[in-house]
């Protein structure tokens, strides 16, 4: 353990530490503590460490064999060093204190600063006391509790048994597992010192069905955080028996007509729209790059009266649930749109730093491999005033979106998403299946268009790619009616 | 990271401790700089000296584990050979993944092509030329609000049990530049271009401007464009964007697993018109940062896979191409299962085309230059997709650039409905791929 808190820089190379090296507690104060002081007295103006240890395994069950177990262990850390509005990211896996040492120094040297004389003295920084949200919720004890490798192949097998029974025409079915465990701490030079560890796992189903000419494949997924036991919950043969009524509808299902409609986008996976249309236009990472039509819309109307979203990350075991971001700021409960008017963005330190927004808990990054970004984290529509019946009966000819694929949006707003399972509306009622859709728009006209909401709100795991890597998130929304929407088809 | 030969000691010395007697590592290390400037000042620049390796071990029953790590010192691998040990009791009975038969053979131009890195400021420096640059083509340019310039360096190896090791290594540079566009009453339009080569000295930067500006220019003036059946240009870009989305038309593992459009019945047939002829190269000349050999230590090669519209091969692994009893490919990637794809495609005229077009004398085609969303869009399975894409209604040689459409067909009936593979070749990040006519596709726009 370091003794001495007053130092002169050439003593550096002679010190003598011990950090824990299979966990991330308060022994690692001491030579962080060190590092952040030494890159301050190069005149840097903010320093940042995140270090991570990750231990992932995934399963894989194709028709009636485990085909593949891949255990995954990874440490690393990033520095993050800031001058005036520039800042700098370096990775490294080394975590030894001359591993980190080196990657401080190679972040200072590209902001053109360098380590103090070897006669100087570091200045200290004191950090708070390890707010260590891992021990406060007893998440130390999440991974041995987590199934084995053998129960994983178990259930993974049982559950495509069970598909084999319920759906017809199966040309091939898979199951799938991961479980991802990650330690983190975060020491910056404001006294940030801060430590969690995160459990995150999903499971799902992935079948394709033939029928001659006629083929489909579709997918259903289930995500969760905080709960060791949740492929021992898995409810398979309800999503086996979900995802057979769908193959079997799909299988025949003629493709959709293009034009524009009306739709109705069911709840909980069809919360996607949102997050494409608008929530990823909400983070500062976007008002930076002058990417978003809402930058300067706080205060302002930007979405029909019926629309009140938000992005929290607190949620009960939902996907995108953190209890601090990976900048050590807890997360919020932030409020984003409230009955069309714009209240907040998702600011993650940087965004904060140049766009004056305050930081909402937002800064999420895949790894150390990556610096945090402003991010979604659970973001949904709240419920709304409408039954789901009174949506249907107000179109005469529509498009009902049961089951979303994945999305995107551009540099200028515009978005796009594909439909897994939809089916045509005609007077109120639902009369078939439809295949091929893709959904595209404006993000400035849809949320104008999304104007009625049902009062079945539903949350769906999600993955969300951006500058900062895949990153776990939630989308979620009640049953919605979008007025008029461009549908891609033949 | 310990250097190759201290890897392999190491890990033949554990091996011997835990009582492994058969193992293999793949592993790589990757030494990166990258830079993003905004407005005339550096925005981010991130460093990285990564480094990891996947170790697969079989234990007494011949059942195979594997474990993958970034810890690659003598305790980091110690762990990953333990818990790969741990994990092959869980292993597939049957079809056991096994050494290459190729790990060993010689590759003759195996060598490591290494340029010495740019200093950060000139990473900058070169950047904000860039930016500048491109900001002053056109008073709409307002921003290049996504931007990179990247070097790396990349040492990868190969080594088992049975004495295979192989080491390569490369350099590469890379910049990508996104410009967009305000004007009063428009829609703001955006495009953007990428070059890549093996150094910061002979990387296009100059070429990557001019496209960038050339695009994004061109979209200024833009049009809905009717819904109905088209004829269809495809890029370059976007025709191997659209094969690579269809990869599991080549790919032996997804062919016994049922998950491709193919069976192994499907070689020798007719899959695509005459005029087109496919192969995957990846030794091609043009391809930056071509590796030669795959995860399992296979030598890459030349691979045809469509010829004349034939379908003429399958991509391997050597697990692959033991079950099929055919030749190995290049293709695999080390895992517990193992996962096979495409190097570097290379698409060309296949047979002699009756007539020739031109988008100088073509009318009302669409030219398609960037296809979006093939995560949302494309029913691999199916054979179907419904794509988004930045484009062009093309008339006698004038370009008008078309808003929010969408393009949709069958990638098999696409395959059969060329008319023309236009004989200049473009460089892509994909492949090397010249321009390719479709006689109809289903376009939606207003």
């Amino acid at each position: 353990m370091l003794t001495n808190s007053l130092l002169l820089s050439n003593q550096l190379p002679t010190l003598q530490y011990t950090s824990t090296p299979e966990r991330f507690d308060e022994t690692w104060e001491a030579p962080l503590a060190i590092l952040l002081g030494l890159g301050r007295a190069a005149g840097a103006d903010f320093i940042e460490f995140f270090l991570e240890r990750r231990n992932y395994i995934s399963c894989l069950a194709e028709d009636d064999s485990i085909t593949s177990i891949s255990p995954s262990l990874a440490t690393g850390a990033g520095v993050r060093v800031f001058r005036g509005k520039a800042d700098c990211y370096v990775s490294t896996n080394n975590l030894s204190f001359s591993g980190l040492k080196a990657a401080l120094e190679k972040g200072l040297s590209i902001l053109g600063l360098q380590l103090p004389a070897a006669n100087a003295f570091i200045p200290e920084i004191n950090l708070e006391l390890l707010r260590d949200y891992a021990t406060k919720r007893g998440k130390d004890k999440w991974l041995p509790l987590c199934s084995s490798i053998r129960e994983m192949g178990e259930v993974l097998l049982d559950s495509t048994a069970y598909l084999q029974r319920k759906a017809n025409h199966i040309q091939s079915r898979r199951a799938t597992y991961f479980r991802d465990w990650q330690e983190v701490l975060i020491a910056a030079s404001d006294g940030t010192f801060a430590r969690d560890i995160r459990l995150t796992q999903s499971v799902g189903f992935n079948v394709l069905c033939a029928d001659g000419a006629n083929r489909t494949s579709i997918a259903e997924r289930a995500g969760n955080t905080s709960d060791a036991n949740f492929l021992r919950t898995w409810d398979y043969q309800q999503s086996a028996e979900q995802i057979a009524e769908s193959a079997g509808k799909m299988l025949y299902a003629d493709y959709v007509e293009s034009g524009t409609y009306p739709i109705i986008m069911a709840n909980h996976f069809g919360g996607v729209i949102f997050h494409e249309a608008c929530g990823h236009l909400l983070e500062t990472t976007q008002i930076e790059r002058k990417t978003t039509p809402f930058a300067d819309k706080k205060g302002e109307k930007i979405a029909h009266e019926s629309l009140t979203a938000w992005d929290e990350g607190r949620s009960e075991n939902a996907f995108g649930t953190i209890d601090m971001d990976d900048e050590g700021m807890p997360a919020q409960r932030t409020l984003l749109i409230e009955k069309g008017v714009l209240k907040n963005f998702l600011a993650d330190r940087t965004g904060s730093v140049r766009t004056g927004h305050p930081r909402t808990g937002s800064g999420r990054r895949q790894n150390y491999t990556y610096a945090a970004a402003s991010r979604m984290r659970n973001t949904y529509i709240a419920t709304g005033e409408y039954s789901t019946e009174d949506l249907f009966a107000s179109i005469d000819k529509g498009i009902y979106c049961k089951k979303m694929g994945g999305g995107s949006v551009g540099a200028t707003g515009q978005f796009n998403f594909g439909v897994d399972e939809a089916y045509l509306i005609e007077n109120g009622k639902i009369t078939k299946p439809l295949k091929g859709a893709i959904l595209i728009g404006e993000a400035k006209e849809i949320m104008n268009k999304i104007s009625m909401c049902s009062q079945d709100l539903s949350l769906a795991a999600g993955f969300c790619g951006s500058v900062s890597g895949s990153i776990y998130t939630t989308v979620g929304q009640p049953h919605i009616k979008v007025d008029s929407i461009t549908v891609g088809g033949r | 990271m310990p250097n190759i030969n201290e890897i392999a000691t190491s890990a033949k010395e554990t091996a011997n401790k835990l009582g492994i007697n058969k193992f293999d590592i793949y592993g790589s290390t990757v030494d990166e700089t990258s830079v993003q400037v905004d407005q005339g000042e550096p925005k981010q620049v991130k460093a990285s000296n990564r480094s990891g390796v996947t170790v697969r071990v079989w234990n007494e029953d011949n059942t195979m584990g594997v474990t993958s790590t970034t810890d690659v010192d003598p305790k980091g691998l110690e762990l990953a050979l333990k818990t790969a040990y741990e994990a092959s009791f869980f292993g597939v009975k049957e079809n056991v993944p096994d050494f290459s038969p190729e790990a060993t053979v010689n590759i003759d131009n195996n060598k490591s092509e290494k340029a010495n890195q740019a200093p950060v400021s000139q990473l900058i420096e070169s950047l904000i030329v860039a930016e500048k640059e491109l900001l002053a083509v056109h008073p709409a340019i307002k921003g290049v609000p996504y931007n990179g310039l990247a070097q790396r360096d990349i040492d990868r190896f190969y080594l088992n049990s049975n004495g295979a090791i192989r080491t390569e290594s490369h350099s590469l540079a890379s910049i990508y530049l996104y410009s967009k566009t305000e004007e009063e009453g428009k829609k703001p339009r955006s495009a953007g271009a990428f070059r890549i080569n093996h150094s910061l000295d002979n990387l296009d930067i100059n070429g990557c401007i001019k496209e960038t500006a050339d695009k994004t220019i061109s979209h200024l003036n833009y049009e809905k464009v009717t819904t109905g059946k088209y004829r269809v240009v495809f890029s370059p870009e976007a025709f191997l964007s659209l094969l690579g989305a269809f990869s599991n038309l080549f790919n032996a593992q997804s062919i016994l697993d049922k998950q491709s459009l193919s069976t192994p019945d499907s070689l020798g047939k007719q899959i695509a018109s005459p005029l087109l002829s496919v192969c995957d190269d990846a030794l091609h000349p043009a391809n930056i940062g071509a590796e030669a050999f795959d995860g399992e230590g296979t030598p890459t090669r030349r691979v045809s896979l469509i010829e004349n519209g034939v379908l003429t091969g399958f991509l391997h692994s050597a697990g692959t191409a033991k079950r099929m009893n055919a030749n190995l490919t290049g293709n695999a990637s080390i895992g517990a299962k193992v996962s096979v794809s495409p190097n570097f495609y290379h698409v060309f005229a296949g047979a002699n085309s009756e007539q020739e077009y031109s988008l100088e004398t073509a009318e009302n085609v669409i030219l398609i230059d960037d296809l979006q969303a093939l995560h949302a869009g494309v029913k691999s399975l199916q054979g179907s997709f419904s794509l988004p894409f930045d484009g062009w209604l093309v008339n006698k040689g004038v370009k008008t650039s078309i808003e929010s459409a969408t393009v949709a067909g069958d990638f098999l009936e696409v395959l059969k409905s060329i008319i023309y593979v236009e004989k200049e070749p473009e460089l892509t990040p994909g492949g090397v791929c010249p321009r390719i006519w479709i006689d109809e596709l289903s376009i939606t726009g207003e």
